[in-house]
């Protein structure tokens, strides 16, 4: 009986076995993506291009030296034609995928026959595979990289639900309508204050100017807040900072000595071209090519340092043409990455193996930046120390006097007369495509142009970096533009339209709302590559003012945001923490621009890492003291090598090379930061001898907490807190000498408070700095 | 997008809101453990996006590395690469046809002359393998049977930062991820509650060079991989230290109450991020208590300072840092990175060889053997070597007595112990004068795809998709050489 039983069992499930492998049940187990519906029309750019360029490209794409068996898909005529290898037979047929030789190979099950090859570890999908049959069976259409087409303001969807405020709200009601979405309400006044002031000055709002902004009439308020801040001379600061990082400033040269350099006054350039408001356009333009212009100022001349801030070894020894490549390799990779969104560099060596850049048109963006008479720095750290040499030519000095002038910006805070590395095309040079990328294997030579693909350059364009910012600013860049707007989206939002905000290629991501980028893009070139009002634009749409919050639905339908129901929601970068902490203590010190300073860091980081103690003058760390201690992150000493560990730390890069979008990692060492990083616990200590000194006793924990995190308490926040203070205060009142040790910290001069009361205060506004809201944007 | 796409697809996050509703009804801390390893995070379908399956891709022979990187690159003629030739034909300019092209240092370039240099140093044979090992090494010279001297391998870089970040990174371009970092993204910790790959580093007398924290940089991998520098002295790992006037119960009050509002605003907003918060504050909760205890070398017998030698009891030693790499093994550290600067000697050469041997060779030798008597030996991948080698010629003026050498990429020597490579080989041989490899070259390449296997991965395999070409350590290059492994 038993056995019968177990018999049946086994055959049973032997059944349901075998009608599960019949129906390739067991194929479909890993494919999460068997199910998944078909688009009714299938895209090229959108669905095809990227499995091609992921899966195929290697192989048959751009790059000519690898290509094989002489097929490339990523052109149509090639992709359509006879196979060369194999005659009579075409890799796409359209409308007929069973002609069609590259989807037959890529459905195959024989290992000999499979494509991708089974070596390549590449394979497509289920949907995939769906995907490309029914693109072929709809007649295999091909069209140019979307980025590479000129963006067009297309017709602003007309569904006047979804259009609350401006155009942007209609782009994105539309989409987030298709996905069965709907917008977040909008977030509160306090909220948006907050949001608004972070984004734009990168620090918290002042108290008087909420208490300001909130008896305005309601409908007024917002925009009079955004006005304001973008007034204020703290946002030029917010967004150099970002610049800082697309133009790999540093204040010193990297490499092994990595010694000083003096290109500050080329960062405080930047802060008043921004706080002028200078447009897009001419920005980069002066960055660029500014000794190029007719009649070129100093500041123009200044503003190309741009191309200079990449390191430059001071190593005995070195090949100077081989770094000198290296320092122009630099400059034409900065250029794609930072204002093309392109992985030029991936063309160095090679033919681009997914983009169709050649390895001549990355020399032909080379030449432009080919022409400088520069050396490096022929000396080691230890002659450029006793020379007082920190600068490589050419560059300019700049004095007191020029601050009277035309670079009144400048702020020379009584230093020296300084040398700002800048562009000079004084060495006129022909350029050859260097084989595999290395300087001393020239093969054929090149001249400066660009990629016609991208925009054809123009005959009347001088062949000179002039001509190359004409080009990159040309109403018809289809990048130019398009790059900026997104940045400045993921500034705001977290993420991009396009996510791999450095890659517009084909390997980067999509769109997620293609209308809406090429939208702001042609609308931000229309308004005169005007920044500010492009912020302003966005900060005034619905979608930026919804509410931040996930609710379960929305977390289960977009984790990652990417429809927008609702505002971004994420932590802020270590500067911006920085800054919020010592601005909410009253610790910052608002002084813009200058040499910069060297606030608290832990001892002896740059002692045990330097070449020597006597190579350079950056071999020790010396704090600075007063009020230099708390200036803006921004004009913290950005030493290469060994950077401020609170900035890594929360992830931003060395600055060895250009990076567009820093990662937003969440780990213990920033809790550790947090907690035990000198200056966050002397701008609680200097906080709570503040509010005790001014004479509260009442309502102490509602205010600390208000004046941190720009909001009143709710009650179960104010309880819990409330109590901790209260533990706190017994806990110290019971150790005095402890009390005494914990407010000791830090050089800012004492007020004269109780040592128990203040250490009980300063803890409670340490918990509150160490809150995920402090830090975060909401 | 990497990022993104793996924070989607977290499986933690199930763990995450389980840990989350026993918060709420107040466990301990130390029940937050299992929270943080990362080995959750392996082998679980949802990672195709950024991470490779089925790890290891075979049976692993070592389960980490200790490496001791000799920074500024000792001189191949001077440690394990025995040349008599060389004493004979002192002076004697080096043979155009052994040079053969060769690109030089600005250095060097200008010689008019490349007189040969002998070894400042004697060598002998050592142990059933007779691995010639100069006399600077006594101590290593005992363990001649435990190691594997590869005396072939060779690099295209001729200067410092080059070279050291192509060893370390697998480029000579900056911004790709270190060693340590692809080991920690394909391996994970073994340690919850110490960081996966750590770096240690001292400084001997001879000519330096400078360290960057590029180096132990996770570049474009997750940051949660990169190297956490520990430090000698009272804050082991940057801000690890409590301030004065805070004690333990004060700081978990502190947390206690960090997590209580954390976790009232988590209702308020749903977002998941807050629960990692709270979990990594008790992560560096637990890592002040750990770091210090693995750093705390007073419970060490005497017999183990005996081992090491004195200089293991001052810290920031090389010494020292050998015994806590030993320490660090011990907890489940994967990659255990030391550097010992000093090692460039364009001039000063016998003097400050001598020195800088002096440093290394006892606490190295003790490490392996300690090691061997914990049975650790055999699952510790140890690693002894610097980023190029020296020129068989005198920098500068001839002068026997004192002379230098420059770098030369064309032929080094490195030592490897345990871990799946086979001990006692001589691995490799360059021409008589020490200049070219004229036997089993082995590349920086090579060497990362070998060492990769005896950790059980595929370096074709490992890679990592960014800015849309996938990466990985050895590039588009490297071959494992099977010779070398047990």
């Amino acid at each position: 009986m038993k056995n019968a039983v177990a018999l049946g069992l086994i055959l049973g499930l032997s059944i349901v076995l075998l009608y599960l492998y019949q129906d390739g049940y067991f194929d479909k187990v890993e494919d999460d993506y068997a199910s998944v519906a078909l688009p009714e029309t299938v895209d090229y750019n959108f669905h095809i291009k990227p499995i091609l360029s992921d899966n195929c490209y290697t192989c048959h794409g751009p790059d000519a030296n690898k290509r094989k068996a002489g097929l490339r898909l990523d052109i149509e005529k090639n992709a359509l034609s006879e196979l060369p290898e194999s005659p009579g037979h075409f890799a796409i047929v359209a409308g007929s995928p069973g002609k069609s030789e590259a989807y037959r190979a890529i459905i195959s099950d024989d290992p000999a026959e499979q494509m991708p090859p089974p070596e390549s570890n590449l394979s497509l999908t289920n949907y995939e595979k769906r995907l490309l049959r029914k693109w072929i069976e709809q007649g295999a259409a091909f069209e140019k990289h979307w980025a590479f087409i000129p963006p067009e303001k297309k017709k602003v969807p007309t569904d006047t639900s979804s259009y609350l405020k401006n155009e942007i709200d209609a782009f994105v009601g539309s989409k987030l309508k298709e996905k069965g979405l709907t917008f977040s309400p909008k977030a509160s006044n306090d909220i948006l204050l907050r949001r608004m002031a972070l984004d734009v000055t990168g620090l918290p709002p002042a108290p008087e100017l909420v208490d300001k902004l909130m008896s305005e009439a309601p409908d007024e308020m917002l925009q009079r807040a955004i006005d304001t801040l973008l007034a204020s001379p703290a946002y030029g600061e917010r967004m150099t900072q970002s610049w800082l990082d697309v133009a790999r400033y540093a204040d010193s040269h990297g490499y092994q000595d990595d010694s000083y350099r003096t290109m500050w006054p080329w960062r405080d350039w930047v802060i008043h071209a921004f706080n002028e408001n200078l447009s897009y356009d001419e920005f980069l333009t002066w960055q660029i090519a500014g000794d190029l212009m007719p009649n070129a100022t100093k500041e123009q001349i200044l503003a190309t340092g741009f191309n200079r801030n990449h390191p430059i070894t001071q190593e005995g020894g070195v090949i100077q043409e081989e770094y000198r490549t290296n320092y122009v390799l630099d400059r034409t990779n900065t250029l794609g990455k930072g204002i093309l969104g392109l992985t030029l560099e991936c063309a160095r060596c090679h033919d681009h193996k997914y983009d169709a850049i050649s390895q001549k048109d990355y020399f032909g963006f080379y030449a432009f930046f080919n022409q400088v008479n520069e050396k490096g720095i022929q000396m080691d750290a230890v002659q450029a120390k006793n020379q007082k040499f920190f600068a490589d030519p050419p560059y300019i000095g700049i004095s007191a006097k020029d601050t009277v002038g035309v670079l009144s910006f400048v702020n020379m805070n009584g230093s020296n007369p300084v040398n700002v590395m800048v562009m000079n095309d004084s060495a006129p040079k022909t350029t050859f495509v260097l084989d595999r990328g290395e300087y001393d294997r020239p093969t054929d030579s090149v001249l400066p142009g660009t990629p016609s693909i991208i925009l054809p350059f123009a005959n009347d364009l001088a062949k000179n970096r002039l001509g190359l910012a004409q080009w990159l600013t040309d109403r018809k860049n289809p990048l130019t533009a398009r790059v900026l707007v997104n940045r400045i989206w993921g500034t705001l939002f977290g993420r991009g339209l396009v996510e791999t905000s450095e890659d517009f290629g084909v390997q980067g991501s999509l769109p997620t709302h293609p209308e809406l980028l090429d939208w702001l893009a042609v609308d931000f070139m229309e308004n005169g590559w005007d920044i500010k009002y492009l912020i302003k634009k966005i900060m005034l749409s619905a979608t930026y003012q919804q509410r931040s919050e996930l609710t379960p639905e929305l977390e289960k339908a977009d984790p990652e945001n990417k429809w927008l129901a609702r505002a971004g929601r994420f932590r802020m970068s270590g500067e911006m923490i920085r800054d919020y902490i010592l601005a909410t203590s009253g610790l910052l010190n608002r002084e813009i621009g200058g040499p910069s300073v060297r606030p608290y860091q832990p001892e002896g980081l740059w002692e045990e890492t330097n070449a020597g103690s006597e190579r350079g003058v950056l071999t020790s760390y010396v704090p600075d003291s007063g009020d230099d201690l708390y200036r803006r992150s921004l004009y913290t000493f950005w030493k290469r090598t060994l950077p401020p560990p609170s900035m890594t730390i929360f992830d931003a890069p060395n600055r060895d090379f250009s990076e567009v979008r820093r990662q937003k990692t969440n780990t213990p060492l920033q809790a550790l930061v947090l907690q035990n990083d000198v200056q966050i616990l002397e701008a609680a200590r200097v906080l709570a001898e503040k509010m005790l000194n001014d004479g509260g006793k009442d309502n102490l924990v509602p205010q600390l907490f208000e004046r941190i995190l720009v909001r009143s308490p709710r009650k179960e926040e104010l309880l819990t807190l409330t109590a901790y203070y209260h533990d706190a205060l017994n806990t110290y009142g019971s150790k005095p000498k402890d009390a005494e040790k914990l407010v000791a910290v830090g050089d800012y001069p004492h007020l004269k408070t109780d040592p128990v009361s203040t250490a009980a205060l300063m803890l409670t506004a340490q918990v509150i700095y160490n809150l995920d809201e402090t830090i975060t944007k909401e | 997008m990497e990022e993104k796409d793996n924070k989607k697809e977290n499986p933690l996050k199930v763990n995450r809101r389980h840990f989350f509703s026993q918060l709420s009804v107040g466990i301990g801390s130390l029940a937050l453990g299992s929270l943080l390893i990362p080995d959750l995070f392996k082998n679980t379908g949802g990672q195709q996006a950024s991470q490779p399956l089925g790890l290891p891709h075979f049976a692993p022979k070592a389960k980490r590395v200790i490496y001791l990187f000799q920074a500024g690159a000792p001189s191949q003629l001077e440690t394990f690469d025995h040349k008599p030739i060389l004493r004979k034909r002192m002076g004697e300019d080096l043979p155009e046809s052994v040079r053969n092209g060769q690109r030089l240092t600005g250095m060097t370039a200008n010689q008019e002359k490349f007189p040969l240099m002998p070894p400042a140093v004697n060598f002998k044979q050592y142990g059933q393998s007779g691995t010639w090992i100069s006399d600077y090494f006594p101590h290593i010279a005992k363990i001649a049977d435990d190691i594997t001297v590869v005396r072939s391998m060779h690099t295209e870089a001729i200067n410092h930062d080059p070279a050291i970040t192509f060893f370390q990174t697998g480029s000579q371009i900056s911004g790709r991820p270190s060693m340590g970092s692809w080991l920690s993204y394909g391996l994970g910790s073994e340690n919850k509650n110490l960081p996966s790959f750590v770096v240690l580093t001292s400084r001997g007398k001879g000519n330096s060079q400078g360290l960057y924290s590029k180096l132990w940089s996770s570049g474009f991998l997750d940051s949660k991989h990169q190297g956490v520098l520990l430090r000698s002295g009272k804050d082991p790992v940057l801000y690890l230290n409590d301030p004065d006037g805070i004690s333990r119960s004060t700081k978990r009050d502190l947390l206690n109450e960090v997590s209580e509002l954390n976790r009232l605003h988590h209702v308020e907003t749903g977002d998941d991020e807050i629960e990692s918060r709270i979990a990594q504050y008790e992560m560096a909760y637990r890592m002040q208590m750990s770091v210090p205890d693995v750093m705390d070398i007073s419970k060490e017998p005497e017999s183990v300072v005996k081992l090491y030698g004195e200089d293991c009891q001052v810290p920031g030693t090389y010494a020292a840092n050998a015994l806590q790499a030993r320490r660090l093994a011990e907890n489940g550290v994967r990659f255990i990175q030391l550097y010992h600067q000093g090692w460039d000697q364009h001039g000063n050469l016998p003097d400050e060889m001598a020195g800088q041997a002096k440093d290394v060779d006892q606490a190295s030798a003790a490490l392996v053997m300690d090691l061997k008597q914990r049975g650790m030996l055999e699952d510790t991948l140890v690693i002894w070597g610097g980023e190029f080698g020296r020129s068989n010629y005198c920098q500068g003026k001839f002068d026997p007595a004192n002379y230098g050498r420059d770098h030369h990429p064309r032929a080094f020597s490195i030592w490897m112990a345990g871990g799946g490579i086979k001990p006692g080989l001589n691995y490799g041989q360059t021409d008589e004068f020490g200049y070219n490899v004229v036997e089993n070259p082995v590349h920086i390449n090579d060497f990362h795809a070998t060492l990769m296997y005896a950790l059980g991965l595929d370096h074709e395999q490992l890679t990592y998709k960014y800015q849309g070409r996938r990466f990985r350590l050895t590039d588009v290059a490297g071959n494992v050489v099977k010779d070398l492994l047990a």
